[in-house]
């Protein structure tokens, strides 16, 4: 048992490995050819009997995923050097270097055909310019004074603050502590997994209450009060509540999540929990 | 094409040639779309006839794609979403310069050949290092700003240079590197100290 724990880890090490390898072939920082493909899938293919965990399968899938990746490069590689326009980049360094100013611009000549392109003003075009120059009003009179009207000072409660909607009833921080604990009391409640669906959550009666939630949750998750499970194969997206705030993720560098809350998600939203 | 057939485009060509040749976007050229909506559906026909009349004169109708490759055979719509140029057929040697200065030409020209032998992408530190050797630095980076705004370079945010659309429409890549690889830099450095 400890055994197959322990070949578990290392395979899950070499394809952590792999997938890095491979991100620096995608962008361009190692040379595709550097990664021996036959090799690397008998090493995915040694592990794979190992794998029964959702985030295992995944881990191996993302390889294999990378590793299609790399092997596209190598071909999009052998391809370019196929093509007849595939000169070596440092032989034509070398002459480039070695040929004068005159030089090159003897042999770019011969190869460029500029565009030709004027500017020319016609009678009918001046014409047009006056005519809409007659038309046109003077600035004072489209950029007129704007009318305000001076009022006296005065102040305002709170409660007409709250009822021009400028201020929420409540603080801020109470009620974003207020919106957590409907998070682990709805968590507790519906779900027996600790977490609950995004829109399960954020989803109101009105469009305008489900942007709300949305914009209190964002910073539910910010502020650590809780976190979000994305599952990208699925398209899920989850809400994981703390039982206890963590503030590491104010000081560490986090990660921004885009969720898109438009009217189309909401209805759907609405149609998918009435049927 | 006939003479005749020539006559019934006449007006067309009128047309086309005066949305070619005078500046109508900030970009010059026009699209195919524009030129379709103009002159109706026979409008790859009409820039064909312009194209004859302008061979005389050493100057062509040029067309380069949305997508880098050139179709071998394009469809009306791939031809509407390109953009058509009036281009020079051949520089003659007394104007190849064509109102540049020597040393920005001859950038353009290294920047260009480098990014097509480097798989149409390079570092611009690359480029900066290579155009540094024969050009002050200081001139190197306004240079390749200018190229970028001419539309021969583009930069991405990673600091990669490629090729614009300028370039497709204006250099033959092919061609610009054959006859690189093929110029004698012996006889030019003779020639040189010759001039000197």
């Amino acid at each position: 048992m400890r055994v197959d724990l322990q070949e578990k880890k290392l395979g899950k090490e070499r394809l952590e490995r792999i997938i890095e390898i491979c991100v620096a072939i995608e962008n361009h920082q190692v040379d595709p050819f550097a990664l021996n493909v036959d090799d690397i899938i008998s090493v995915v293919r040694q592990y794979f009997p190992h794998w029964d965990q959702p985030d295992e399968l995944k881990l191996d899938a993302e390889a294999l995923h990378h590793l299609a990746s790399v092997i596209q490069l190598q071909s999009e590689w052998v391809k370019q050097r196929s093509t007849s326009l595939y000169t070596d980049p440092f032989l034509l360094e070398e002459k480039i270097r070695h040929t004068s100013k005159q030089g090159m611009i003897k042999v770019f000549a011969s190869a460029w055909s500029p565009l030709v392109e004027s500017e020319l003003l016609s009678l009918p075009a001046i014409m047009q310019g006056l005519l809409y120059w007659d038309g046109l009003v003077p600035l004072g009179d489209r950029w007129k004074n704007v009318d305000v009207s001076i009022v006296e000072t005065s102040s305002v409660s709170k409660a007409d603050m709250v009822k021009a909607r400028v201020l929420s009833d409540k603080e801020f921080g109470e009620e974003l502590e207020c919106f957590w604990q409907e998070l682990k009391l709805g968590v507790n409640e519906k779900c027996l997994d600790g977490k609950i669906a995004y829109w399960d959550f954020v989803g109101a009666e009105s469009y305008e209450e489900t942007v709300h939630r949305a914009f209190l949750t964002a910073f539910l998750v910010t502020y650590g009060y809780a976190t979000l499970e994305i599952d990208r194969l699925e398209e899920t997206v989850d809400i994981i509540p703390f039982e206890v705030a963590r503030f590491e993720p104010l000081s560490v560098q986090s990660v921004s999540v885009p969720i898109a809350v438009s009217v189309e998600d909401w209805q759907k939203w609405k149609e998918g929990k009435q049927l | 094409m006939s003479a005749k057939r020539k006559g019934q485009y006449a007006g067309k060509v009128k047309k086309a040639s005066q949305m070619l040749f005078y500046k109508r976007h900030v970009k010059p050229g026009v699209k195919g779309w524009e030129l379709h909506k103009a002159l109706g559906n026979d409008y790859p026909k009409v820039l064909d006839v312009l194209d004859d009349y302008l061979k005389p004169l050493d100057m062509q109708v040029k067309v380069v794609f949305e997508e880098e490759k050139q179709p071998e055979k394009p469809t009306i719509e791939e031809l509407d979403k390109a953009r058509f140029f009036v281009t020079l057929r051949n520089v003659a040697t007394k104007d190849k310069l064509m109102g540049w200065r020597v040393d920005d030409l001859a950038g353009l020209a290294i920047a260009i050949s480098y990014i097509v032998s480097n798989k149409g992408q390079v570092a611009r530190k690359d480029v900066e290092k290579l155009l540094g050797e024969k050009i002050p630095n200081w001139k190197v980076g306004l240079n390749l700003d200018r190229y970028v705004r001419y539309g021969y370079l583009i930069q991405d945010d990673k600091g990669q240079l490629c090729l614009d659309w300028r370039t497709r429409a204006e250099v033959d890549q092919k061609k610009l590197i054959e006859l690189l690889l093929s110029f004698d830099t012996e006889a030019d450095a003779s020639e040189m100290v010759e001039s000197n």
